[in-house]
This record gives C-alpha cells, structure tokens and sequence, in this order.
C-alpha cells in the first residue's frame, strides 16, 4: 500500500507544475521526461520483473501509434476512444508474439532476436501497404482541441502522459505485492524451480508480454498526438526499443522508481550533450550507448541498486564469478 | 510466365549475394559457437570494416582487393581488443549482460560513424565495379563472382584454423568444456578473444570483397545483421557448413522473393524463415540437438 501512496503523491506533485510554471522550457521537458519514462515503464514490466530482454519494444510503440492514427483518420473515431483501442491492438500484438516464442520455449538471446525480426517485418510492411500511409507515413490533421486530444498548451498533453505513467507505475507497483508478480518474478529467477512448485511459466510470461506490449502502445499513441505524424521508421525503428531498454537498465530492473530515475537521468544527459555539443547527429545515441556499457559494467543493479549495496559488495559483485557460465 | 530466362539470372545472383551473406555469417556462427553468445555488434562491425576499405581507396587510393591485408589484421586486433577489453570484462559471467554490452557497442559504433559521416550513401569506383561476365542467359558483375569465389576461400581458412591448428584445437575445447579446457592449462579468456578476433576478420575479408559491388551508410550493417541471425540460426549455431548452405539459401530466397513479390517485401521471406526457424527448429539445420 506504501508504494500506491507514494504513486498518488508523485502524481499530485507533477499534475501540479503546470500550475507554477508556464515556462516552455520546463514543462516540454516535463513531458518529454514522462514520454520516456512511460517507455521504460512498459520495457521493465517485461525485461526487468519478467527477465525477458526485448530488443524490439518498438514493435508495440509502432502498433499503438498506427491504430491511434488510423482509427482517427479512417475509420473517424475519437482520439479518446483510439487511445484505449491502440493500447488493446499492441496488447494483442504482445499476445501473438509472446504466445508465438513462449510456446516454442524462445529465452535470452533467442527472444531479443525474435522481437528485433518482428518489429523489422512491421517495419516493411508497413512501407508496403497502403493503410499506413507507406513510407510517406501519415499525418495527423491538426483540429487543436481537447475533445481531439490536441492541447493548446503543454499542460493537457503533461496530463495526459501524467495519467499514463501513473498507470504504468501502479501495473508495477501491482508486480510488486501481487501473488502473480511472485510468479513472474520467480519464472525469471529460476524457471525449472517455477514450474516444479506449481507456476505455469507459459501463462505468466505471455500475461506480462500482453501488459508490457500494451503500456509501450499507449507511448505510441501519445506520441502521435503530440508530433501528428508517424512513418514506418519511427514506428518500428530501432531508437525507441533501445530508449525504453536503455531506460530501466540504466535506472535498475525490476524495480518501481528506477526505470522513472533511470528515463529522466538519460533525459537530462541528453539535454546537456545537446547544449554542450549543438545538433550534432547521433550524439545523443552515443551518449546512451556508452552509458549502457558503463551501467553493465559497473553498476549492474542500475541507479535504483546504488543504495541497497555496500562500496565492499558493490567491488565484490564487479569480479566475474569463475565457475559460471560465460 | 515466369520462364527460365528469368529464373536463372535471378537465382544466379542470389547464390553471389547469398555467399557474401554467409561470409559475414560465419563470423557470426565462430563466435557464437564458442561464446555461446549472439554478438549483436557484428552489423556494426561490418559497418566499421566497411568505411576502413572505403577510406583506405579514397584517401590513400588502395585497391579494395589489395586492402586485404590490411583490413583483416586490423578487424582482427580490434575484436581481440573489444572482447578482452570491454565484453569480457563487463559480462560479470553472464549472458544478459554480453547481450547488453554488444547492443551498446553496436550503438556506439553506429552513431558514431553518423557522427564522423554524416549519413549519406557512399560508395566507391574501380575499373571493374561495371564490369559483367556471360553466364548462359545471365550477366553476373565480376565483383559479385569474386566476393563468391571469396566467401569460398574464407570459410575454408576459417574451417582449416579450427580443425587443423593447435589454436582450433583449443577453440574446439573451451567450446565444449570450458572448465576442463581451463584446467587443461588453456587460457580461456584468450582463447574468446582470439575467436571474437578471428569472427571480426572474416568480417575485414567481407567488406573488402562487398564494397566494389555496394555501398556503406552508417545503419548499413542493420540490413546485413539480421540475415546474418537468420542464416546462423537457420544452418544450427556454431556450424561453418551449416552457415554456408544456410547463407546461398537465404540469398536465393531474397533474390526469389524480389522477383515475385517486389524489392521491399522480397526481404519480408528473410525474417519469416528467420521466425519459423526459430520457433520450430532453433537448433537449426545442421546444429547439434540443443
């Protein structure tokens, strides 16, 4: 219950900076960071409680962005009504890919493989079909509005995000206390020793495949109504599945707060690198890159796991464990 | 409709594109048959190789043939250095984490050649990128038949090194039985870095024989990563005829699903096999029961 009580205070606390501030500056970052966290929420949900690495989240992030953008402009539905249906077509999504490698037992590497190919087979698709616009993509019309979930000012969409990250949090904070969290924690510890007690480690890892793919989907939407404009790149392209990883490793796995840490220390990194370097191209990924070795390296609990360690525990941990396997 | 005149030279030159294919995958197959670890940093790799030739002709007008000798030492000291220095010593012993590590590195790699060259397409020119040789009804460009006859020779180096050398002999060991091979007085960790060195000299080979027929951009080696995945996967992890076999196949399939179903979705047939492959059969063709 400690955990929900500090979701709701978060929530107040953040709902409550557009009341102070009308700086540009300030709530676009607000929003942008919430946008990122949302992202790494949705990876830990599966990579960090479930210890399944996708390395192609942005196979649901592409989904939701789609649905939100198709079901408004051709089959004329409310962007409210899109939202929750772009968020159920990416679950559905999860539910495939998940049932799909699951059931032939895919894990590790065979898994971060399998989710990369099907976002890359989305991403040609897509550039074929007609309905998604091709590789021209599609545009959102602009009609600004709330009804249309296109806020005036950053302040709606600051809600908006608000609201999904706070679910988000709660889905972990549920992982957390859950009796079925237990079991998805203990499938990634130790599968064998899961299923000998009783777990079905089939259903627990598809249930979190679903709920993961469906979180990631909802950033997608989002991120049609704030930009108006999806391609086949964007969607399916590989910088929003290593954003959302890169996240909640950086931040620690499997934890509540440090993929919401890991998102917003990424974010101001990149920020200084922007104001230290200009726009320079694919700065911004080096930056993530390095940080993600350095993380592996030498805090492999992430940000989160810094005040659980002692500096003797945090030496010894570093030192390869002879014996293991490579 | 479709009559022989058509499928000829369309099979033809997905058995050349198919070789190249399984040259960069062979690298793959090495490594991932003694790690027992999917370097997700090969592409880049590939990618790194690739700028070097395409440096090495622009700057100091060497021959891509003739870079040869320069690329596959260097690509091999550079695997060497990146699995003893950074992979091996972040791995903490487990395999998530080299997972991670090689996706971090290929990130790098990546973003880094966008820093250094922008993003455009370069490709280079050589008296014979035009040149083409009759084959029956087909036309096959003689940089395609040489990068064949390449991806041939390599393998069977590579195939030589780990069946004939006291270094093969060691690779074959610590593949099997780490533990033992340590206790057998093999040091382990070079005996890693040594194939990481070797899978990225294949790769130094490949860019040498690929750029004169294609061209180098900074996300190049996205393409070639996950055909590379799908022809390891797809002959059994770990085996170099296997991978061989696997790599003309899935040229052929690519060159095949062009002709029929257009450029863009010709790819699509790759990662179908690539998904069926692993679901049905992850062991491969060719690999050992897992």
């Amino acid at each position: 219950m400690k955990d929900f009580r500090r979701i709701a205070l978060f929530a107040l606390l953040i709902g409550a900076v557009p009341f102070f501030t009308q700086s540009g500056v300030v709530l676009n970052f607000v929003m942008t960071a919430l946008y990122a966290c949302l992202l790494s929420q949705a990876w830990n949900v599966l990579g960090g409680f479930g210890g399944q690495f996708s390395f192609g989240h942005a196979l649901f992030f592409g989904t939701g962005a789609y649905v939100q953008a198709i079901a408004q402009m051709q089959w004329g539905l409310s962007p409210w009504v899109a939202l929750p249906l772009a968020m159920a077509f990416a679950a559905g999504v999860g539910a495939f890919v998940g049932a799909a490698s699951f059931r032939y037992g895919l894990k590790g590497s065979y898994f971060a493989l399998v989710t990369l190919a099907f976002a890359e087979v989305f991403r040609i698709v897509a550039t074929s079909v007609p309905f998604t616009g091709a590789g021209v993509g599609l545009m959102l019309p602009l009609q600004e509005s709330a009804a249309n979930m296109q806020f005036a000012n950053r302040s709606g969409f600051i809600w908006l995000m608000l609201g999904l990250v706070t679910l988000a949090l709660c889905v972990t904070a549920w992982l957390k206390a859950s009796r079925f969290g237990a079991y998805l924690q203990a499938v990634r510890d130790n599968e064998d020793a899961a299923r000998a007690i009783g777990v079905n480690p089939f259903k627990v890892k598809l249930v979190a495949t679903i709920l993961s793919g469906g979180l990631m989907g909802a950033g997608g939407a989002f991120y049609v109504q704030v930009f108006q404009y999806i391609d086949p790149g964007i969607a399916f392209g590989s910088h929003t599945s290593v954003e959302a990883l890169v996240g909640a490793i950086v931040g620690g796995l499997g934890t509540l707060w440090g993929p919401l840490l890991g998102a917003v220390s990424l974010h101001i990194l990149a920020d200084l690198t922007r104001n230290l370097f200009g726009q320079l191209p694919g700065i911004n990924m080096v930056i993530y890159g390095v940080v993600l070795i350095g993380i592996v390296m030498f805090l492999p609990r992430g940000i989160a796991g810094l005040g659980t360690i002692t500096p003797l525990q945090w030496l010894r941990g570093n030192k390869p464990v002879d014996g293991e396997k490579p | 409709m479709l009559d022989l005149n058509i499928l000829f030279p369309s099979v033809l030159n997905g058995i050349t594109t198919g070789a190249v294919y399984a040259l960069i995958a062979l690298g793959l197959t090495l490594i991932y048959g003694v790690l027992h670890i999917i370097n997700f940093a090969h592409g880049a790799a590939l990618m790194v190789a690739l700028y070097g030739v395409y440096m090495l002709k622009e700057k100091l007008g060497v021959d891509p043939y003739l870079a040869l000798p320069i690329m596959v030492p260097a690509m091999f000291v550079l695997g060497y250095a990146l699995q003893r220095g950074i992979i091996n010593r972040a791995s903490h012993g487990k395999d998530e984490n080299i997972l991670l590590v090689t996706l971090g590195l290929s990130i790098v790699l990546e973003n880094l050649a966008l820093l250094f060259f922008k993003s455009d397409t370069r490709s280079i020119d050589t008296a014979y990128t035009l040149t083409t040789i009759e084959i029956g009804p087909a036309f096959i460009a003689l940089p395609k038949l040489v990068a064949f006859a390449g991806a041939l020779v390599v393998s069977a180096v590579l195939l030589l090194i780990v069946q004939k050398t006291d270094l093969g002999r060691a690779i074959r060991a610590v593949s099997k039985e780490k533990q033992g091979a340590r206790l057998m007085g093999i040091d382990v960790d070079h005996v890693y870095a040594m194939c990481f060195g070797l899978g990225l000299a294949s790769l130094g080979a490949a860019a040498c024989f690929l750029l004169p027929a294609y061209y180098v951009n900074p996300q190049v080696g996205n393409g070639f990563v996950l055909v590379a995945f799908t022809i390891v996967v797809l002959g059994g992890m770990g085996s170099f005829a296997g991978a061989l076999l696997g790599g003309l196949l899935i040229g052929v399939v690519e060159s095949l699903g062009g002709l029929l179903l257009g450029e863009s979705l010709g790819q699509v047939g790759i990662f179908v096999i690539f998904i069926v492959v692993l679901m049905f059969r992850p062991q491969g063709f060719f690999g050992a029961k897992a």
